[in-house]
């Protein structure tokens, strides 16, 4: 389980989390929502160490996280905008980030051919496309089983098809019991995948909980609806 | 064991990128060069460590600078690898230091053998040359770093200062000293002088290479005073303490900046 407590990050003068206070259960796939600018990203970046929080603190399993770098072990992570040592081949990348996590076994093989990158073994990152860094990015985070997966923004730049194979494979992962993290602004992609929602609206938590809820409560029949509502009683 | 997998992985792709062993080469052809016409003995090597002393400086703290920034992407995804931020500032620090080090050390090295000047020319003198430029190359890649982590996010601001440091502590740093000397002649400076000397590292080198071929008479009463302090245990204790102030505190707040640090 992922507990914040407090957190707190200032960019300057700027506030980018204010006070947050959350848990995301075990074994469920959490959705982030919330404009541009809201501080998702940030979130995610100090739980994996990333951004160094201002304030507060983060539990992973119980344990503070702060200073600590082990626990990444359980993490996979697929960032927003993927970006990576240029010349390396994608073949390179994979091998020296078995090495340097000093893992033997990873599921990288099945994880290629799911995503069609059998072609682009021998290819440079800086000649990719960002379709298919993203496909790096996606096998990257899921090679080594971790028990947490975070996805920021993961379908942004996929195509149609490779969404739906990603999708298909989150929720594989969530068969198997995993904790997943995702943020989009897809809203129909939440609600196939996720269970469980946070809202987060200029750093502040506006809601968390089981995405049906929200939907009950704003009695609307779909999440978008919902969300843009909450956003506009936001605004107001 | 993962620094030296960092290390391993940044090393081949700093020699795919070839420029370090052009910039070996240069060492190589301008060590080669002043053998060839200053002769093998101590007038080369005072020439090679005349260049050693502008060149060093410059390719350490811009490149220093340079590579933290062609590096970003390299560190954001082992950042969110299970990898402490010290173990990762440390391979990269290595990743270029170490292969610039080399490439100094060879450059220079090659032709001090294969003409036949390491058996001819006196051994201290040679060994004090390619240690002293080791240690600059450490030195000064720190003070890169240390600008480059300082200025993360404003590429030509670290750079400009890298380059506007480099230019203060080679170039203008004398001019000034000369300036004081000039103006305060009638005054006794020589102890502020030597403080002086201490605080810029360039100096400090040029000073042991100046005694080491025991040319300080050219520098006059200055050079006398210099000589005999640095001459006695207590100067070389002290410019060697100084040296590794200059390359302990870059290196010290490097870490801690790297460490604070949000990507």
């Amino acid at each position: 389980m992922i507990k914040l407590k407090g957190l707190r990050k200032d960019f300057g003068p700027l506030r980018v989390l204010n006070d947050v206070s959350l848990e995301i259960p075990s074994g469920q796939a959490t959705g982030i929502v919330g404009p541009n600018g809201s501080g998702k990203t940030t979130a995610i970046k100090t739980l994996l160490g990333l951004v160094r929080p201002t304030g507060g603190d983060i539990y992973i399993d119980g344990k503070l996280i702060k200073g600590e770098w082990d626990y990444r072990h359980k993490i996979g992570y697929m960032p927003q905008t993927a970006r990576y040592p240029e010349n390396m081949t994608v073949d390179e990348l994979f091998t020296f980030i078995k090495q340097l996590r000093e893992v033997e076994q990873s599921n990288e093989k099945e994880l290629i051919e799911h995503f069609g990158l059998e072609a682009e073994l021998e290819k440079r990152m800086r000649t990719l496309s960002g379709g298919t860094r993203q496909k790096v990015g996606a096998v990257l985070a899921m090679m080594f089983d971790p028990q947490i997966l975070i996805f920021d923004e993961p379908t942004a730049g996929l195509d149609p098809q490779s969404s739906v194979r990603f999708k298909k494979l989150v929720r594989k992962e969530k068969q198997k019991g995993k904790t997943i993290l995702l943020t989009t602004h897809i809203m129909s992609e939440i609600e196939e995948l996720a269970d469980y929602l946070i809202f987060i609206v200029e750093g502040k938590v506006r809601y968390h909980g089981p995405m049906k809820e929200l939907i009950e409560k704003q009695q609307e029949e779909r999440l978008e609806g919902a969300v843009a509502k909450m956003i506009e009683e936001t605004v107001a | 064991m993962k620094t030296l997998t960092i290390l391993k992985y940044q090393w081949k792709d700093l020699f795919r990128g070839k420029w370090i062993v052009g910039y070996g080469l240069i060492y190589l052809l301008i060590a080669d060069a002043m053998i060839r016409f200053g002769g093998a003995g101590p007038k080369a090597m005072l020439s090679i460590a005349n260049i050693m002393l502008l060149l060093i400086p410059l390719v350490g703290m811009i490149y220093g600078a340079l590579y933290l920034y062609q590096s970003r992407e390299f560190t954001e995804l082992l950042l969110a690898q299970p990898l402490d931020r010290k173990t990762l500032f440390w391979g990269l620090f290595g990743g270029l230091a170490l292969p610039l080090a080399l490439a100094f050390t060879i450059g220079v090295g090659l032709p001090l053998i294969y003409t036949g000047m390491i058996v001819t020319a006196q051994i201290q003198s040679m060994l004090l040359l390619l240690v002293l430029g080791n240690v600059l190359t450490l030195l000064f890649t720190a003070l890169g770093f240390w600008l480059g982590l300082k200025f993360f996010d404003d590429r030509v601001k670290g750079l400009g200062f890298a380059l506007v440091s480099w230019l203060f502590l080679a170039v203008l740093y004398d001019g000034l000293i000369l300036l004081t000397v000039f103006s305060l002649g009638d005054y006794p400076i020589e102890k502020p002088m030597l403080a002086l000397t201490m605080l810029n590292p360039i100096d400090l080198a040029r000073i042991i290479v100046l005694l080491e071929f025991d040319i300080s008479a050219l520098m006059g009463y200055t050079g006398a005073v210099f000589n005999r302090f640095f001459g006695s245990m207590l100067g070389v204790g002290v410019a060697t303490a100084c040296l590794m102030l200059w390359l302990g505190i870059p290196l010290w707040r490097g870490v801690s900046l790297f460490n604070k640090k949000d990507f």
